[in-house]
């Protein structure tokens, strides 16, 4: 009987505020939507760098006007060095062959490269891709080379860009959040006064103090669980409809995002969602409820 | 609880521990000038009927914020059925509040609900099951004179009849005490006399009754023991006193 007392009371809680509930509901979505976008780019990026890192290589362009003794010097000393663990050769032929498929939707952009313009080079992939800069001081000054990339140094601006977005949608969560807890400790205010008489009452006789709190607590959960699930509906859809359709261009670029980590974010959201909103509400029942 | 009237009245003849002790209590509220209660020692028996009487201001709605632990002392000792109140932890308030009725001035219902109602509430948001309150909550409202108009609304009341149903829920978990703060302030002579009436039948159950009232007329009329504080100190304790 308690129990149904209990709810009963949430949802005519909830009801008899409607306008409040909704705007708490909706501030919760947003801000924990930020919140799990920045997780799952979170996630994503940390899989990325796993993925590229591991494919990364460090290119030692030739000069065009290297000997052959050069060329074989170069060869034998990354071979020797410790810090790498495999390395491939790739002629100018095979360099052009290899921009020529990868440039085949542009054919007047191929035609304009011409055999001799692209250097040979061999591709060395290190044991641990962040000994790249010694690896690199180690063979800068020999002879024959025209330059030394690492591909790291490129992936690391993509990833900074990442890393900005992430903290920026970091960022809106927690100012969306700080609304909907002002907002939870709003309506429970609003709630606790318009039960006055009866939480007068139940002080009276003696009502344990749980049972005359959790009516108010519970009403702030179940709003924050369903901001929490709306956030989460909003971050599945738009994760369907831009990646998997609109921006799938982009999925070249970003590893896939996995659909077990998007699911992830129910309980998560979830969680955060009903643990915040109960303890702003229990905060403000200590100063509106002193019992 | 098939008998509490006989129960009450046998524990009263082998206890005779006092149910309410005050041994010398001070209560000076914070930016008080004055202490509201100032070195007041009293103490109640079991059963015992009550009126604490003084003019406005001179403490005696203190005692029962005392009684009820709405408040702590300031000094001494508060003491309800030998249990020292202050020492009670605060979660275990509510629980020690189920021990002692109470009725005030303004009655204090809840408007949206019915006399059954009201009752049937301070009845289940102690844990008491629908069923509990469906045998016990219509005896108690023919014991206070309620029966047949369990149903009716407060504004569908006499303010006597609205006191009744507040005596009823105060009365219904069977208390040990009754504290009324001013129960015939709001109420006209002859409806007082039916209320107190009703306190009196209550406290033959051996229910401990206090009460704190200005009304002369009905503590005349009582002869029941009489405290008379003034400036926070007991200035006369007489056992069937008037209101002097």
């Amino acid at each position: 009987m308690r129990l149904k007392y209990v709810l009963n009371e949430v949802l005519v809680g909830l009801w008899r505020n409607v306008t409040m509930t909704v705007a708490m509901i909706i501030t919760m979505a947003v801000s924990l939507t930020m919140l799990g976008a920045s997780v799952l780019l979170y996630m994503q990026v940390d899989q990325m760098k796993n993925f590229y890192y591991g494919e990364i290589e460090v290119s030692i362009f030739l000069r065009s006007d290297v000997t052959d003794a050069q060329r074989s010097a170069i060869d034998s000393a990354i071979s020797a060095n410790p810090l790498v663990a495999n390395k491939t050769y790739e002629t100018r032929e095979e360099a052009l062959e290899r921009f020529q498929q990868l440039w085949k939707d542009s054919p007047e952009f191929v035609k304009s490269v011409g055999p001799n313009s692209l250097p040979e080079s061999f591709r060395v992939k290190l044991k641990d891709p962040e000994t790249y800069k010694t690896f690199t001081d180690q063979m800068t000054g020999m002879q024959g080379i025209q330059d030394i990339i690492d591909q790291r140094a490129l992936l690391d601006k993509v990833f900074n860009i990442f890393n900005a977005i992430q903290v920026g949608a970091l960022v809106v969560a927690g100012v969306m959040a700080l609304a909907a807890l002002l907002l939870v400790g709003n309506t429970i205010q609003v709630a606790a006064y318009s039960k006055r008489r009866e939480v007068a009452v139940m002080k009276l006789v003696g009502a344990s103090n749980w049972f005359i709190q959790a009516p108010f607590v519970l009403e702030a959960v179940v709003a924050g669980i369903i901001g929490a699930v709306l956030g989460f509906i909003f971050l599945f859809v738009s994760k369907v409809v831009l990646l998997d359709t609109k921006l799938q261009a982009l999925t070249n670029i970003l590893t896939p995002i996995d659909n077990g980590n998007v699911w992830l974010m129910l309980p998560l959201l979830a969680g955060v969602g009903a643990l915040v909103s109960a303890a702003t509400a229990w905060i403000t029942l200590r100063f509106y409820l002193k019992v | 609880m098939s008998d509490p009237a006989g129960l009450a009245i046998s524990l009263h003849r082998v206890d005779c521990l006092p149910v309410i002790q005050l041994e010398n209590v001070t209560k000076t509220y914070p930016k008080a000038s004055r202490p509201s209660l100032d070195d007041v020692s009293v103490g109640i028996e079991k059963g015992e009927f009550v009126f604490f009487i003084g003019p406005s201001g001179s403490g005696k709605s203190t005692i029962i914020k005392l009684l009820l632990h709405e408040v702590s002392p300031t000094q001494g000792k508060v003491m309800v059925n030998a249990k020292d109140v202050t020492s009670i932890r605060s979660w275990k308030i509510p629980h020690f509040r189920r021990s002692i009725g109470c009725v005030f001035q303004d009655f204090r219902l809840l408007p949206n609900r019915t006399a059954y109602e009201n009752v049937a509430f301070a009845l289940e948001v102690i844990g008491k099951t629908k069923a509990v309150s469906r045998r016990v909550v219509p005896e108690v409202l023919e014991l206070v004179g309620l029966g047949g108009k369990e149903h009716r609304y407060p504004h569908e009341l006499s303010g006597g009849e609205q006191q009744r149903v507040a005596v009823a829920r105060a009365f219904v978990n069977r208390p040990l005490i009754l504290l009324a703060d001013e129960p015939t302030g709001n109420l006209d002579p002859d409806t007082s006399i039916e209320i107190m009436r009703l306190l009196d039948r209550i406290n033959r159950t051996g229910t401990t009754v206090v009460m704190v009232t200005h009304d002369s007329n009905i503590v005349n009329q009582m002869r029941r023991r009489v405290i008379e504080i003034e400036s926070g100190r007991i200035v006369r304790d007489q056992a069937r006193g008037v209101y002097g």
